[in-house]
């Protein structure tokens, strides 16, 4: 009965389905434990979280100087960038857009950098659906590496205010 | 009811001399006529009025779960972007910090009276902790009402809101540290005074797990939330936002785990409640409890699995919760409430096959049947989805989108809330003596809910595989990357809110109306909700209680479904995951 106190030899190993279901529960926690560790060394999709300090203002200084080098075109009022294959490339966020658009050679690798400007951001890549935190002060660095090419959408889905929902980027896939 | 196996938990012949800590001893309680336990007066008190509070509160963020449903369900798309941030920062508040903590300091005050025969340690620190409570909660609702505090449940740095938010939260959590702390005494001075023999019962050993969590949680809360006031009020500098995260979530996911744990101390209350259940093992459901308490306070890292700043190892060790051990204790959980009702139904009679004993389970109790539905709602979605996305390579095809709150919502709405709503059909026949009125929809009640909840649920998990974020008010800026098959996601998620609030609204009408107009049942026993009978004679049941005792086909069978369904679906997401582009 358990709104009373138990018999005083209450405590008592498990027998029967109870001992067999304990067992199995453990050993299929271990199994999803060991297949993060084991992602690391054979899988190809992590987040380590790799980040350095830097201050917003130094972070947009870098990607004014990215894109002045970069530039291969422009869509509108926005900067098309193409960083050289294999390097870095970088992708700042603000309230409400995302600056520059990317253009980026299909199965090269590059390291993204992204910080933001202001508040929080979410960078969350479509359609493929990744998504990374980008916080203020951290420079967030992925190394990706994109597979087909196409055109890829970039929405916002950390909350940032009011036209959060119009907080919409784009890469380019050659 | 087995009015037999339900007595006074003291012994009064062992106490010669009257005990004035003793319930059964003091004219400052009563004798339940229906289970017979005592009840103390002052915890009545206080059970009624923060129960009462949180039903209120629960009519608040319901009112606004369904704005929110038909603003998100894009084809309806209600509320203009500034009230859909407002009133989704309502609904979190009302939610899962007022409906819950009140319900439960609720449940905490009847674990450490009835359930040890002891007298609530103080009315007085009971009427800070309820003042303090409901001040911080009238002061964030006001404040977010008033759009002062746009900044959602979350309240990210830098994201400020207006000063007295965060004093509010102070408010709220300091109150319920205090009514905590009244919880505690109780127990200190009913064990120092021998207001019962041997051990704390079950129920109130659950509790105390939950309420050892709440105070790891609620200092994070005091940690995190000081700083920011201070910053608000312009006397500090701004915290540091990835440090923020990182302490927010010790208060934010570990209190959705006072939750876990005090839904399950219901879970075995209602099954005692309501068929006589008792556990298979007291030392393996103690033991489970016990690894909440030791590893469920690392999951913070839960929300900061594709952050910058913290590592690879770190990420694993602690999602992992390391290695898993508290999701092992809710699979433990999972086994023995199941397998306790099992064994107490074949104790009965019912023996036949491995499910006969479910179809004759009292269905007709609305509390049992928002139990079992909490329980498989919690086990098959919110669990198999949580532990899934909180691994940490997964949650980069998930984070942030609308598969969070897929998954949320199914524990602890289909979960605890539900489970909550059951215990209600007790609690207020029990404790403000009154019957229930309109019992037949009573009876239907948690299956509109829980039916609700499962489809929302179900839309929201679907749409945010595609993609779609959660916390946005509109999708189609993004254009075509959001096909007809995420709208049609998300008019299910809206359909699913809508009815899960028809649910909520059934239960808040049937349990006011109960207390407005529902019977007296003092001085006798509460109108029954209909339990199983014991078949076959006395004797055969006796000679079969030994050898059922243990016997649990039918609940070996239910959790290897699980197992299976676990293991289909956590290896799908790797798969999933497999198919995104090369990143580290």
């Amino acid at each position: 009965m358990s709104i009373k106190p138990p018999p005083s030899n209450w405590f008592q190993a498990p027998s029967g389905n109870e001992r067999l279901w304990i067992g199995l529960a453990l050993m299929w926690c271990l199994i999803m434990f060991v297949m993060m560790p084991f992602w690391h060394l054979r899988g190809q999709q992590n987040s380590t979280g790799e980040a350095y300090a830097i201050s917003p203002r130094d972070f947009q200084a870098q990607v004014e100087q990215f894109v002045e080098r970069n530039q291969v075109g422009s869509e509108g009022h926005d900067p098309i960038v193409e960083p050289p294959p294999g390097g870095d490339a970088y992708l700042l966020a603000r309230m409400w857009s995302w600056y520059p658009i990317l253009q980026l050679q299909a199965g090269e690798t590059y390291r993204l950098h992204i910080s933001s400007l202001d508040i929080q951001h979410g960078f969350s890549l479509l359609p493929m659906n990744m998504n990374f935190q980008i916080i203020p002060g951290y420079d967030h660095v992925l190394t990706i590496t994109p597979q087909a090419p196409g055109e890829y959408t970039i929405v916002c889905n950390e909350f940032c205010g009011i036209d959060h929902h119009r907080m919409i980027g784009k890469i380019i896939v050659k | 009811m087995n009015a037999a196996d339900i007595t006074n938990p003291a012994s009064p012949g062992n106490n010669p001399e009257s005990n004035p800590y003793a319930l059964n001893e003091s004219s400052r309680a009563r004798t339940c006529d229906t289970t017979k336990l005592p009840v103390c007066f002052d915890a009545q008190r206080f059970i009624r009025l923060n129960a009462v509070l949180a039903v209120v509160f629960l009519l608040v963020g319901g009112i606004a779960a369904l704005l929110l449903a038909l603003t998100r369900w894009q084809t309806v798309h209600l509320l203009p972007a500034d009230w859909f941030y407002r009133i989704l920062t309502l609904h979190g508040f009302n939610m899962l910090i007022f409906w819950i903590l009140f319900f439960e300091v609720a449940i905490l005050y009847f674990c450490c009276t009835s359930l040890i025969n002891a007298r609530l340690y103080s009315r007085k620190v009971a009427w800070v902790s309820f003042g303090m409570m409901a001040a911080g909660a009238l002061m964030v609702n006001g404040i977010i009402l008033a759009g002062k505090a746009d900044v959602l449940l979350t309240s990210y740095l830098p994201l400020l809101a207006h000063p007295l938010f965060y004093l509010g939260i102070i408010f709220m959590a300091v109150g319920t540290l205090i009514g905590v702390f009244n919880f505690f005494a109780t127990l200190f001075m009913a064990r120092r005074h021998k207001t019962y023999e041997g051990s704390v019962p079950l129920v109130t050993f659950g509790a105390t797990a939950a309420a050892i969590i709440a105070v790891v949680t609620l200092l994070h809360g005091a940690i995190v939330m000081i700083p920011t006031f201070t910053y608000s009020m312009g006397w500090t500098a701004q915290p540091d936002p990835m440090w923020y995260r990182m302490i927010w979530w010790g208060l934010g996911h570990m209190s959705q785990q006072v939750n876990v744990c005090a839904m399950v101390a219901v879970w075995y209350l209602v099954a005692t409640l309501a068929v006589g259940a008792k556990p298979l093992n007291e030392a393996v459901c103690r033991s489970a409890f016990v690894l909440y308490i030791l590893f469920i306070n690392i999951a913070s890292a839960h929300h900061l699995l594709v952050d910058p700043g913290v590592g690879a190892t770190w990420k694993i060790w602690n999602t992992s919760y390391a290695m898993y051990l508290a999701v092992l204790a809710s699979m433990i959980h999972g086994f023995t409430v199941p397998a306790s009702v099992e064994v107490a139904m074949r104790t009965k009679g019912y023996i036949k096959g491995i499910f006969g004993w479910v179809a004759n389970l009292p269905w007709r109790n609305p509390a049992f049947s928002a139990v079992v539905l909490s329980l498989v709602i919690f086990g098959f979605i919110g669990g198999i989805t949580g532990v899934t996305l909180g691994t940490q390579q997964i949650n980069i095809i998930a984070h942030n989108t609308l598969r969070i709150p897929g998954h949320f919502h199914a524990t602890v709405v289909g979960g605890t809330t539900l489970a909550f709503m059951g215990l209600a059909y007790y609690v207020v026949p029990l404790i403000f003596r009154r019957d229930y009125i309109w019992r037949s929809a009573a009876r239907i009640q948690p299956w509109i809910f829980a039916g609700g909840i499962t489809l929302m649920s179900f839309g929201m998990s679907f749409a945010g595989s595609m993609g779609v974020a959660r916390r946005t008010w509109d999708i189609d800026p993004a254009g075509a990357v959001y096909g007809p098959p995420a709208h049609v996601m998300l008019g299910l998620a809206g359909i699913g809110g809508s009815l899960a609030f028809i649910g909520l609204l059934l239960f808040v009408l049937l349990t006011v109306g109960t207390l407005l107009f529902g019977r007296n049942n003092t001085g006798r026993a509460m109108e029954s909700w209909g339990e199983p009978r014991d078949i076959g004679d006395a004797a055969s049941v006796a000679r079969k209680t030994d050898k059922e005792e243990h016997k649990t086909p039918g609940t070996l069978v239910l959790v290897l479904i699980f197992l299976a369904v676990f293991a289909v679906y956590y290896f799908a997401n790797w798969k999933a995951l497999a198919d995104v582009w090369p990143v580290r």
